[in-house]
């Protein structure tokens, strides 16, 4: 239903950066970030943090889930420049001197993945749900899981994992 | 893909709507993005310039005890409403609407304004806001104006914002001691494609319906309110089979007059039943609330 608002123009507008300064798993980043790099491709290109993954792209399947000062955001939808100044969480930071996170712990203890392409967003969506609702509720997992699609396991496996992590934490 | 943009990072109103009046239309008002980036990304929406509002300070959330009005300033997200205290106090129909937006990440970056802004059809905003009978301040290089909710959404994707003027704050009134009211929506992944809200305020003895309103969005290119959905709940005993005949005929005014479109959420056939369910439904558990003492 979105009509094209006008013709792109043939003049090419100039790349614009922003200097940013930022906490990516805990470690100082600083870059020169062009307005329109989405965090997905900051994150998987200039990091090379791949666990973030691009799928829909249109912010519903929750697959490039990361955490932005703590609250789940869609990497794919998110421009880099909002990181400057705040802290950025990705799966790669989760596990510590080589010992898995207990949410990761608790996915690959209950089986819940398959093809793994949407694990990382199932575990910061988790980490998500787990600051908000350390002991939640089934319904608390559904409200901020719902957004997050797996199309290998039927997702019983991944409610067990979550609520093993929860019992974890 | 997005295009190379122009990022503007205005810290008042004045400095906004300046830069948005000398780049017009080469200009569009970012807030959360959650909506604009998708359309530019798909290229559906092409602008040479961001104008970035977040750092204007307009993202309160404050209720005026005294004159009984919440104010939300239009870069708060969804996640504020959402869990804000007071309007999980008073204004339930609003918290329990945010709770089910989209999903937790559009809703930890989505603005009420932009939600309105954008004027993206399939919203709930909207149409729980016209229910409350808020308000729209808008900012431009002319000063400030109040609109209503009704008179802000003209058409899908079109507002009444002219091109230097931007949302500043939403003024939602709040319902009367001993309202009632309820939202429902039927919603395919994360759009809603139907959603009907009703609001009882019980008359003087409490025994009956003094106001009624009605509202449905989603199925049409703007949300509205349906006048002959009102007036006949108007006056109906609250308890008994005359209530029950009244919000069917509600029903029937809302599959009137909801214009719903065919598209990928729906045929236009399906929404106007739908809406009509959804009426009676909303309307019922509206009673209910009002029958426990109130839930606005």
């Amino acid at each position: 239903m979105i009509q094209q608002d006008r013709a792109p123009d043939a003049e090419d507008m100039p790349v614009q950066t922003v200097a940013i300064e930022a906490q990516v798993n805990g470690r100082r980043v600083r870059a020169a970030v062009p307005t329109h790099r989405t965090l997905l491709d900051f994150l998987r290109e200039d990091l090379a943090l791949t666990a973030a993954k691009r799928a829909c792209d249109v912010q519903v399947c929750g697959a490039c889930t990361v955490l932005v000062d703590g609250l789940p955001v869609s990497a794919c939808t998110y421009l880099a420049f909002e990181i400057n100044g705040k802290a950025v969480e990705t799966c790669e930071g989760l596990a510590q001197h080589g010992t898995l996170h207990p949410i990761q712990q608790a996915f690959v203890d209950a089986g819940a993945l398959q093809c793994g392409y949407c694990t990382p967003g199932m575990i910061m969506i988790t980490k998500a749900l787990l600051a908000d609702h350390p002991r939640p509720s089934v319904d608390e997992i559904k409200e901020y899981l719902h957004g997050n699609i797996c199309r290998c396991t039927g997702y019983k496996k991944i409610l067990d994992a979550v609520l093993a992590a929860a019992g974890a934490e | 893909m997005l295009q190379p943009f122009q990022l503007h990072d205005p810290t008042t109103v004045p400095e906004a709507s300046g830069i948005l009046r000398r780049l017009g239309d080469d200009a569009r008002v970012y807030a959360g993005g959650t909506e604009l980036l998708l359309a530019m990304k798909q290229g559906l929406l092409r602008y040479r310039h961001l104008v970035n509002i977040k750092h204007i300070g307009l993202d309160g959330v404050a209720f005026d005890e005294a004159g009984g009005h919440l104010h939300l300033g239009a870069t708060a997200t969804h996640r504020a409403v959402e869990r804000s205290d007071v309007i999980g106090r008073r204004y339930p129909m609003l918290a329990t609407m945010e709770r089910h937006l989209a999903n937790v990440r559009v809703r930890a970056v989505g603005t009420v304004g932009g939600n309105l802004s954008f004027a993206e059809p399939h919203s709930d905003l909207a149409t729980v806001l016209l229910l409350y009978n808020a308000t729209a301040t808008i900012g431009g290089t002319a000063g400030r104006r109040t609109i209503g909710i009704a008179d802000l959404l003209l058409d899908a994707y079109t507002t009444a914002l002219a091109v230097d003027e931007l949302l500043l704050e939403i003024d939602v009134p709040a319902l009367p001691a001993g309202a009632g009211a309820a939202y429902r929506k039927f919603a395919f992944f994360e759009r809603p494609s139907v959603g009907v809200g009703a609001v009882l305020i019980p008359s003087a003895g409490g025994a009956g319906v003094g106001e009624a309103r009605v509202a449905v969005g989603c199925v049409g290119p703007v949300p509205r309110r349906v006048a002959d959905a009102e007036r006949v709940l108007a006056r109906v005993p609250l308890r008994g089979s005359a209530f029950e005949r009244a919000a069917a005929e509600a029903a029937e005014a809302v599959r009137r007059a909801c214009d719903p479109v065919d598209d990928l959420y729906g045929s236009a056939g399906y929404k106007r039943h739908l809406a009509g369910v959804f009426t009676e439904r909303t309307l019922s558990a509206a009673r209910e609330h009002v029958l426990a003492g109130g839930r606005g």
